[in-house]
Formats: C-alpha cells, sequence, structure tokens
C-alpha cells in the first residue's frame, strides 16, 4: 500500500507547487498594472510628495522579489491588504462572502450530483430509447444556455408578478436554514440546470464507453441481470471519469456562481469580484482571484486522489 | 460412441445478420448443427467465417448490431429463440457458460478473481457464497493453477495470461454447466503457455463430461481438443466429420487448401556475392531507461538470405528491430551496413543509409497511413529517394503494382480502407520496394492475416528476395512460417541470443532445452500429439 | 396560468423547430449531390436544425445592414417603448430599436466570437501538434506551463487578466484566446500522441521526413475530425464567456450592439412580465445549442465509424 502514499504524496506536493506559481501570476499582475499603484489610490489630484510617500509606506520601492516574499508571508499569515475602494480589510471583506457562496456551491451540488448520476445511470441503461433520446437534447439544450438567460427564464416564470419565489436573495445573515433555501433557491436552480446536463452526459458517456468491453459481453453471458451489469461490471470502472466530470462541475460551479450572483444580486464573492474588477480594486481582486483557484486546484487534487483510489490497478500492484 | 448419446443442442437452418451502414446482411447462411452430452465440436474457418457467432448463438445470444434472423436453436428441448429473456439469461452460465479469446479482457479489472467466480452460482442460486468460494479452490487447482488457495484473492491484472485463461475456464465450469464455448481461448498465448493451457481444459471437460463447442482457426490446436470437426467458410458449412476423417481425408478441395498451407516451404538459399553481409549486428547491448533489454546480441544477415528471429513475446526480438533501423540507439555494439558503421540514431543516418534497410510491419492497418491514397504511399520514397516526378513517377507506381500482385488501373487512387488485409500487406511490401532497398525487415508480417492469405504474403516475399537479391531478417513467433521460408534461424530468450544456424540444423535435435521446449510447443497435425507431448514431458521432468 | 403557457410554448417551439429541421433536410437532400445526400440522409432533425440555424445566423450578420431597419446605434423614440409596427421590438433603455441592434448585435458578437476561437484554435493546435512531433524538453515546457494556466478557472482568469490590461474589445479577444488556447493545446496534443504511435509516422520518420511534412501530411489529416468538432465546441465556450463578460459589463463596451449587454442594459423589464430582454439571450442560446447539435451529430457519427 505504500507506494500508493507516495503517489498521493507526490500529487499533494503538486497541487502546492501550483498554487504557488498561481500565487505567482496574481502577484505579477500588479506589477504589470499600467500606471502607479500609488498615483491609483490617491487618484490624479495628489501632489507628486504625497505619492512619494505613500509609496515608502506601502513599500513599493523595494524590489519585487522582497515585495513577493512580504506579500506571500502576509497571505500566509491571513492578511490579503486592503481595498483602494474604501480601505477595508480584504480578509474581511472575504472572509464576509465566502460562506455565502460555498453555501450556494453547496446547496446546487447537493441537488446535481445525485441527480445527474441517477439521469446518467438511467440514460446509459436505457440507451437509444425515447428517454435516452429527449434527455440528451434536452440537456445539450440546457449546456448550451448561458447562466443569465436560465436565471433570466427562472425569474419570468417562478418569480416575477405573482411569483412563488423571490428574485432577490438579498437574505438577512440571521436568517434560518429554510429561510436560506427559499430565498436562495432560484440561483442555486440556475446552478443545477448548468451543471446537471453537462455531468449527466459524461457520466452516460463514461459508461456506454465501457459497455463495449468484453468484459461486459463476459457478465451477460454470465446470465447477469441488465441493471446488475451496470450497477456491478460498468460502474467501478467508470468512477474515474466519473469522480473527474463531478469536481469539474464543482469547479464550474464556483465559477459560474459568479454570474448568477449577478443576476439575483446574492451577496457572495463573485459579486464582490465583479464590483472589484469594475472598479479596478486591485488587492480584491487578487484576494478573491486566489481563494478561487485555490478553491479550484484543491478540487482537482481531491478528484485526482480519488480517482487513484478506485483504480484498482494502482491500489494492488503486482 | 457419440451415437448413443443424448442429443444436446440442435441448430436447424440458423441464419444471422449484422448491421453495416444501415442495412441488414447475412453473416450466417443456414447451419445445422447437432452436439451430444459429452461431446466436443470443433468449428473452424478463416475471419468472416461466423464461428463466434454461430458459438454466441448457442447460447441464444447476437451481439450488439447482430441479430438472428432465422431458423431454429434447440438447447436441451428448450427452444432458445421462443423462450424470454429472462429464461435465456437463466441459463446463461448456469447451463451454458462461454470462455473468451481474450482472458485479461474478459474479467472485470475492478473485481478480484474470486469474486467473479462466485457471481454466476450465487446469482443463479446453485450455491452459497461460501460453498462457491471453496469450489473455486478446488477447480483452481484441478486446473493446475498455482497457488490455489489464494490465487482468487488476486485482481485480474496481478495474475498471467496464461493464468488467467485457466482461471476463466475454472469459472466457466462453476455451475458446472452442460455446455462451454470456448472462443478461441489460446490464440493470444505464446506456444510454450498455450500447450499447458490446452492441456488443462482437455482434462476438467474429460473429468466433468462437460459438451463442448471448441472455435479456432488453428487446426493443429483443433485436432486435439475436438471429437468432431466443423469446417466454415464466410458463414456456410464446408463439411463436417470426426477428427480423424477430416485430418486424414477432407473431402472439399478448401479443407484440403486448408491443410496444405502447411506444407509451404522452400529449399535453402545459397548466399550470393562476397563474405560481407548486408548486415551484421555486433554485440549490441541495449536498454529502456535504466533496464538491458537485449544481451549482447549477434548476427548476420546476407544478401539473398533470410534470417528468422524467433522467439515468444518479451524476448527482444522487436527491440533488435528498432536497434537496427535506428530508433533505438544502442548502450553497447554497433550496426554494420555492408561492412561500415551506422551511426545509432536514424536522424544522424543518410537518405542514402535510411534508403537501403526497410520495413515492413505486422500491422497493415496502422502501418498505411489511412488519409492517402495508394498512388502517393507507394509513391513517396521512390519520389524523395530516386528523385521521380511525373510521368516516371506514375510508371513506377503501376510497375510496383504489378510486382505485388495488384492490378494498377484498378488500385492506384484507392485509400487504404477500400483494400482487404492481404491487399494492404502488399501495398506495406510495395512502400518498402519503392526504395529499391537491400535489406528489409519484415516484422510478424503474417501473423495478423488468415492462413491462405498469409502463404500468399510469404510466396510473394520469396519470389521478390530472388528478384532483387533482398536480404530479408523475418521476425516471428511462428515456427511453421520459420519452417516455410528461412534459411537461417536465432532464438532468443529474455533478451539473448540462445541458438542460432542454419534452418536445416535447427530443425534437428540436439537443442538448446529452451529452443527443444519452443519445438516440442508447437501444436501439429495428429489428434495424439498433445497426449504424446506430455507423456515425453512428465516422463523426462 | 404562467407555467402552463411556458409548457405551451416550449412544445410549440420545439415542435416547430424539429418541422425546420426536417424541411431543411429534405432540401439539403434534394439540392446536393450524391454522396454528400448520403450524409444528409443519416442527419438528426436535430442537427439539421443545427445546420439551419448557423446558416441564417451568418446570412443576417453578413447583410445585417440591409436587414435592420435603423442603425445600431441611433436613438429612435423614448426609452422602453413596447412592440409596435414602426419598431416591432420596441426601444431599450436609451431608446434605440432593439431589433436593428438584435441583428447587428449578430455580425459584433458572433464575428469577435469567431476570431477568438479561430486564433485561440491556431495557436493552440499548432503548439499542441508540434509538442506532440517534437517532444522532449518543448513539449515539457509547452505542458507545464498550460498546466499551471489551467489551474485558474477560466472567468477568474479573464476577470483577472481584464483587471490588468484594462476592458476593450481587442484585449478582451487576446485574454480569453489566451485561456482557451491552453485547453484547445490539450486536446490537440491529446490527439497527435495517438497519432504520433502510429506505424505509418514511424515508417515516416524512418524514411527521413521533417517535421513540417510530417504535421502536414501523417498527423494533420488524421486528427482533422475532432479537431473540427473541437472548433466547434470551442466556439459555444468562447461565446458564452464573452457574453457572460459582456453581461457583466466587462466585454464588449457600448455603444456597439452586443447580446450580452443587451440583456444586462434591459433586465429591468423581466420583473415587469416583459421578454424582450430575453430575446437576445435567446439569440446567445440558440446559436450555441444549433452549434452543439451539429458538433454531437459529427461526434457521434466519427465514433460510430469506428466501431
Amino acid at each position: 500500500m505504500s507506494h500508493i502514499w507516495t503517489m498521493i504524496a507526490k500529487r499533494l506536493a503538486l497541487g502546492v507547487v501550483t498554487l504557488f506559481v498561481v500565487s505567482l501570476i496574481i502577484f505579477l499582475g500588479t506589477e504589470l498594472l499600467p500606471g502607479d499603484f500609488a498615483q491609483e489610490i490617491l487618484g490624479q489630484a495628489a501632489t507628486p510628495e504625497t505619492v512619494a510617500a505613500l509609496r515608502e509606506q506601502l513599500g513599493l520601492n523595494d524590489p519585487m522579489h522582497v515585495r513577493y516574499a512580504n506579500w506571500l508571508g502576509d497571505i500566509l499569515q491571513g492578511d490579503l491588504g486592503e481595498s483602494l475602494a474604501n480601505g477595508q480589510s480584504v480578509s474581511d471583506l472575504i472572509g464576509r462572502r465566502l460562506g455565502n457562496t460555498l453555501a450556494l456551491a453547496g446547496y446546487a451540488a447537493a441537488i446535481a450530483v445525485p441527480l445527474s448520476l441517477m439521469l446518467g445511470i438511467l440514460a446509459a441503461l436505457f440507451r437509444n430509447s425515447v428517454f435516452d433520446r429527449a434527455a440528451n437534447a434536452s440537456a445539450l439544450t440546457s449546456i448550451s444556455f448561458p447562466e443569465f438567460f436560465v436565471a433570466y427564464i427562472l425569474i419570468f416564470f417562478l418569480a416575477g408578478a405573482g411569483g412563488m419565489f423571490p428574485s432577490m436573495s438579498n437574505f438577512r445573515p440571521d436568517a434560518d436554514f429554510a429561510d436560506f433555501l427559499y430565498r436562495a433557491f432560484l440561483p442555486a436552480l440556475t446552478l443545477t440546470l448548468v451543471v446537471t446536463a453537462h455531468m449527466m452526459r459524461m457520466t452516460r458517456a463514461a459508461i456506454i464507453n465501457l459497455l463495449a468491453s468484453p468484459y461486459i459481453e463476459m457478465a451477460r453471458l454470465k446470465g447477469m441481470s441488465p441493471m446488475r451489469i451496470i450497477v456491478r461490471h460498468a460502474l467501478p470502472n467508470a468512477l474515474a471519469p466519473i469522480i473527474n466530470v463531478i469536481a469539474l462541475n464543482l469547479a464550474y460551479l464556483i465559477t459560474g456562481v459568479v454570474v448568477v450572483e449577478v443576476v439575483f444580486v446574492y451577496p457572495g464573492l463573485g459579486q464582490l469580484m465583479v464590483d472589484s474588477v469594475a472598479a479596478r480594486d486591485m488587492p480584491v481582486v487578487q484576494g478573491v482571484a486566489l481563494v478561487f483557484a485555490a478553491a479550484y486546484v484543491l478540487l482537482n487534487l481531491t478528484a485526482d486522489v480519488l480517482a487513484t483510489l478506485s483504480n484498482p490497478r494502482l491500489v494492488h500492484r503486482r | 460412441m457419440t451415437e448413443t448419446r443424448d442429443v444436446l443442442l440442435t441448430m436447424k437452418g440458423l441464419r444471422i445478420e449484422g448491421r453495416a451502414d444501415e442495412t441488414w446482411t447475412e453473416i450466417v447462411k443456414g447451419i445445422d448443427l447437432t452436439l451430444h452430452k459429452g461431446e466436443v465440436l470443433g468449428l473452424i474457418g478463416e475471419s468472416g467465417a461466423g464461428k463466434s457467432t454461430i458459438g454466441l448463438a448457442a447460447m441464444g445470444f447476437a451481439r450488439d448490431g447482430c441479430r438472428i434472423s432465422g431458423g431454429e436453436i434447440t438447447f436441451d428441448g428448450i427452444d432458445l429463440r421462443a423462450a424470454s429473456e429472462e429464461d435465456r439469461r437463466h441459463l446463461r452460465g448456469h447451463r451454458i457458460a462461454y470462455v473468451a479469446q481474450s482472458a485479461a479482457a474478459s474479467f472485470n479489472p475492478a473485481h478480484r478473481l474470486i469474486d467473479q467466480y462466485a457471481e454466476a452460482p450465487v446469482r443463479h442460486q446453485v450455491m452459497s457464497r461460501a460453498e462457491a468460494e471453496r469450489d473455486a479452490v478446488d477447480l483452481y487447482r484441478r486446473m493446475q493453477l498455482p497457488n490455489p488457495d489464494e490465487i482468487g484473492f488476486r485482481y485480474p491484472h496481478q495474475v498471467s495470461g496464461g493464468q488467467l485463461q485457466r482461471a476463466m475456464t475454472a469459472m466457466a465450469m462453476a455451475c458446472r454447466p452442460d455446455l462451454i464455448i470456448f472462443d478461441e481461448p489460446t490464440t493470444a498465448l505464446d506456444v510454450t503457455t498455450q500447450i499447458e493451457v490446452l492441456a488443462a481444459i482437455r482434462d476438467i471437460v474429460d473429468q466433468f463430461d462437460t459438451a463442448a463447442i471448441y472455435i479456432t482457426h488453428d487446426l493443429a490446436v483443433v485436432a486435439q481438443m475436438a471429437d468432431r470437426i466443423k469446417v466454415l467458410l464466410k458463414g456456410e458449412e464446408v463439411e463436417e466429420a470426426d477428427t480423424r476423417t477430416m485430418l486424414t481425408a477432407p473431402r472439399e478441395a478448401y479443407t484440403k487448401s486448408l491443410w496444405a498451407v502447411r506444407s509451404f516451404a522452400r529449399p535453402e538459399q545459397a548466399p550470393v556475392g562476397g563474405g560481407t553481409p548486408v548486415v551484421s549486428v555486433r554485440t549490441v547491448t541495449a536498454a529502456y531507461g535504466s533496464v538491458d533489454v537485449l544481451h549482447d546480441v549477434s548476427f548476420d544477415v546476407h544478401a539473398r538470405r533470410t534470417v528468422a528471429v524467433v522467439g515468444e513475446s518479451g524476448s527482444g526480438k522487436s527491440t533488435t528491430a528498432r536497434v537496427i533501423t535506428g530508433l533505438l540507439p544502442p548502450r553497447r555494439g554497433e550496426i554494420l551496413f555492408n561492412g561500415t558503421a551506422l551511426p545509432p540514431d536514424y536522424r544522424k543516418r543518410s537518405r542514402d543509409q535510411l534508403r537501403q534497410a526497410q520495413m515492413i510491419y505486422q500491422m497493415a492497418d496502422t502501418a498505411l497511413n489511412p488519409k492517402l491514397r495508394i498512388r502517393d504511399l507507394i509513391g513517396r520514397p521512390a519520389q524523395m529517394y530516386l528523385g521521380l516526378q511525373g510521368k516516371r513517377l506514375d510508371t513506377r507506381i503501376r510497375e510496383l503494382l504489378s510486382l505485388i500482385e495488384l492490378e494498377p488501373d484498378d488500385y492506384i487512387d484507392r485509400l487504404p480502407s477500400e483494400l482487404s488485409g492481404g491487399q494492404k500487406q502488399r501495398i506495406g511490401i510495395a512502400r518498402a520496394l519503392a526504395a529499391e532497398p537491400q535489406f528489409i525487415i519484415c516484422d510478424e508480417v503474417t501473423s495478423a492475416l488468415d492462413q491462405l492469405v498469409a502463404e500468399g504474403i510469404l510466396k510473394l516475399l520469396d519470389k521478390l528476395q530472388g528478384e532483387f537479391d533482398l536480404a530479408y531478417m523475418f521476425i516471428t513467433h511462428d515456427l511453421a512460417t520459420v519452417r516455410a521460408i528461412a534459411d537461417e534461424v536465432v532464438v532468443m530468450k529474455d533478451g539473448r541470443v540462445v541458438e542460432q544456424g542454419p534452418k536445416t540444423q535447427m530443425f534437428r535435435p540436439p537443442h538448446d532445452p529452451y529452443t527443444e521446449l519452443l519445438l516440442s510447443s508447437v501444436p501439429e497435425m495428429d489428434p495424439d500429439w498433445l497426449t504424446g507431448v506430455l507423456g515425453k514431458r512428465r516422463a523426462s521432468g | 396560468m404562467g407555467f402552463l403557457t411556458g409548457l405551451f410554448w416550449l412544445f410549440a417551439t420545439i415542435a416547430a423547430a424539429l418541422a425546420a429541421g426536417w424541411l431543411f433536410r429534405a432540401a439539403a437532400i434534394a439540392a446536393s449531390p450524391q454522396g454528400l445526400a448520403r450524409e444528409f440522409r443519416t442527419m438528426p432533425l436535430t442537427a439539421s436544425f443545427g445546420l439551419l440555424m448557423i446558416l441564417i445566423y451568418i446570412l443576417v450578420a453578413i447583410f445585417a445592414p440591409a436587414l435592420a431597419p435603423f442603425s445600431e446605434t441611433e436613438i429612435v423614440g423614448r426609452e422602453y417603448m413596447p412592440w409596435d409596427a414602426v419598431h416591432l421590438l420596441g426601444t431599450d433603455n436609451l431608446g434605440r430599436d432593439m431589433l436593428s441592434r438584435l441583428i447587428y448585435g449578430a455580425r459584433n458578437t458572433v464575428g469577435i466570437a469567431f476570431a477568438t476561437t479561430a486564433l485561440a484554435f491556431v495557436a493552440g493546435s499548432v503548439l499542441g501538434l508540434l509538442a506532440a512531433v517534437v517532444g522532449g524538453w518543448l513539449d515539457q515546457l509547452l505542458s507545464r506551463a498550460v498546466d499551471v494556466l489551467m489551474a485558474i478557472p477560466a472567468l477568474i482568469f479573464a476577470l483577472l487578466l481584464l483587471t490588468i490590461v484594462g476592458t476593450s474589445i481587442l484585449n478582451m479577444i487576446l485574454v480569453i484566446a489566451l485561456i482557451d488556447s491552453t485547453r484547445v493545446y490539450r486536446l490537440a496534443r491529446a490527439v497527435a500522441m495517438n497519432i504520433v504511435v502510429m506505424d505509418y509516422v514511424e515508417a515516416a520518420k524512418l524514411r527521413g521526413e521533417g517535421t513540417w511534412r510530417l504535421i502536414t501530411r501523417e498527423i494533420l489529416p488524421n486528427a482533422m475530425a475532432p479537431l473540427v468538432a473541437e472548433f466547434g465546441l470551442r466556439f459555444c465556450f468562447v461565446f458564452l464567456t464573452i457574453s457572460a463578460l459582456s453581461f457583466l459589463g466587462l466585454g464588449i463596451q457600448p455603444p456597439t450592439a452586443d447580446w450580452g449587454s443587451m440583456v444586462r442594459d434591459n433586465a429591468t423589464l423581466i420583473s415587469f412580465g416583459d421578454i424582450t430582454p430575453l430575446l437576445p439571450a435567446g439569440a446567445i442560446a440558440l446559436l450555441t445549442v444549433s452549434v452543439n447539435f451539429v458538433v454531437d451529430w459529427q461526434l457521434h457519427r466519427a465514433s460510430g465509424l469506428k466501431e
């Protein structure tokens, strides 16, 4: 078994390296920013003296690698700097909204993952049937829709005048769980619709790919039932691709959240990022991008490790 | 002896259709078949004969894209075509079992062998899980698997090919079926492994008095296993008789031609030119990464002579070819061409050096670019090496097509996908000839082809050698091919040359022990061969 | 009530789409030569509908000035005028003609997305093929770089880069092309890797063929089918990303007519039960659906032929 842990350790190390490089890219972003960072903060009216003073204060005169080391050190201690727009601590800004975004993504994932796995398996089982064709065509259709289109259609039919659900998720922080589920229903449903289709199609494809294998024919020739063949013989071998698809879509949920949050005015990270990009509030953009990237790397890492563990060829060596 | 037994399986006028391009074409055209209890029937034929399809139909099963369109299939009084899918499902794996060609692909990689063994008996409610596990160990022992107590707890990838094939036969026996379909169970194995698996299969079928349909393209193999043989061609029966009659006195011309293939052999060629070999492999040691896969390999190939390099998978024969062509520069040693050392890496060789050594591949399918026409495939070397253009190039391409016995006007503008397997291989030969080389490496060029087609290719290569004084290096695992075409033989095992010399000497003892084992493992057309060899081995070992 | 009418419209649309697909297929079979007609005959209705729609979009984009009743930027009336005989789809938040902007949007949004995809595609596939053929350090360098770029989610990366370089059409094209070329690179390399191990490529190498000829004669013709399908899929991704950016106000800038920003500018109407702002969103959706339908058919055909 020890080789599998070495393999996982290597993968983890690679993940850390990736995050490090990502942080470097994000840091270099500030460096490449046209114009003077201190000037940007103070505005055009500032005198050269005050700008110089701020540069000194921000450490902008230090060489680049020193600044990067300081910046990285601060991040590791949880300090992401201050917003240019309102001087608030970026860590606080992110901290307040991260929970909301994760809750929304989790809400959508809790519906989408089981639903799409079930639909994918059923479509594989009844492949080429009317159900399969309809499921496929509608999946293809919903993959093709921009998130805001799905969102507005839902708003149009389910919210608006006399609708059942609120179109704005302006919930209070002290709201209870049931209230959250109710108010965040439309954004969660939008995200669900967008990712379910993709996951379902990939699950179906992963299983059907395997159905041509000789060992599936062998199972049929052993007189096994179609359901057992799918669940016991195809599914375990399709785990690795399915895990990857789930990870990919969870990662997609995190980014898809940006648009959906804007449509529903949902107080999450995506909303914060969009506002900051418009205002070119670099420290906030950096912070949010770093958090998103970290989540993304972490998800892919988890998927990799799980896929490795699901492969008997890798777990049980000769 | 079979006449007194009850009939187990009958097929009457069986017709099966396969779908291609949205239309159904018949691939089995009215087959009658009778099998008695405890009897073994051999189905033989070349690819496209419909043997596997008929075997599967005996289980009431048709692959996706195929359908049983006519006739009757009766198993032990049950009409398999009229029975419900549920009833048929209950027969499969329970009363009729199946052993597939590639055990490595037919075991589910996600489950242990014993779990897969127990699946059929438990699901068909023949025995409990605990009983099935005890029974598995017993059958593994009877199949002479090493460590029968623990081998079942391994995953398929942890077990060798020959052992997997035996484990699959044990699995087929799990419910003690009345009938087992063996679909080319030893085709993917090396000869020395094949003989052990054949012996184990024959023993267990005898012990449980199971009826079997044994499907293969290899006459010598079916001679050891079957009581009766049915010869098939393109979905139709050619003839059927008991094994001894069929081997000694076949009635039909097609059967006779199949039998005759094995007797093709050409006389040894005298070397031409001086004493300098065209290609000389000198003490070559080569490695993949840090592992040496070739050790101190040396041999010569002379003009107009064929050197057969023989060995089982992993013996290093293809690696030797890679060293000669320059794809794998050796760690030590060198390749001489007409007495001059070649640069080890092909990228360092001159155009003329590249031209002189050509290669023909095993799989003509992957050796020809599917998007290029025959004209471009054959024309490119002539254009590149010899500078032929326009009219002269066209004339040369037509000449080459005539040489490989394909009608130029008919073939020059075809794509590879519009050719049969044998024709593709001929194009491969023409491409090599187009460079006007002195030396050609033939890498298992006939092993993917049917026997009659393969014989045609060998005869063509023989003719071309005489015409152009070519030196051949023939890589093969098949001793029948060696017998047919070689002048000299190099036997390899684990990256070393264990024996080499003229063919006439090779087929006469005394031998290196490995050569002996290799030679004695090649099945012969004598039904008593397997019993004889095993008896001899037991007596000496 | 709203739900039932929605359902009715859904089914009506599907029926109309299938009918259009059927008619188009019949026309295509009749109008094309033998070999092509056979391809069309096996084409599913969804793909036929997709092809028809793509054709219509291309025509609208080319002939936009002739088709649009008003200019792209001209203010022709009050804000948010309802649908009437002159302004068939009413006016937008600044009083510009909605239909005209919708028509010009085909030109701007689709054109920009197409240019971006083409750029990403050329860069990604050339580098991918080169990495597969040359191998060694070049492959290592490119592949590791792509790994890192792909470790950042696409939309977030685009937002980050746009903050750095500022929002303009050219910047957006370059940024999205860069991000998407990494995905194209991965696919092109993977496809080429499968071809490079083929014996016919080995034979060509041993013949002494150069890298350029290896790529153009031996590899590219055999990689074409998956690459073309990938182009379709990439186009959808790029198109959706650009629309999303424009919707967020960070993409194509006013006054250029663009579908994403048109949704954003007029979104308020939706709460009042007016579907006009959904039209540009629907235009985006319809084109991506159509491309996906055609790609799906092609992929299915390619995999079907292999068996």
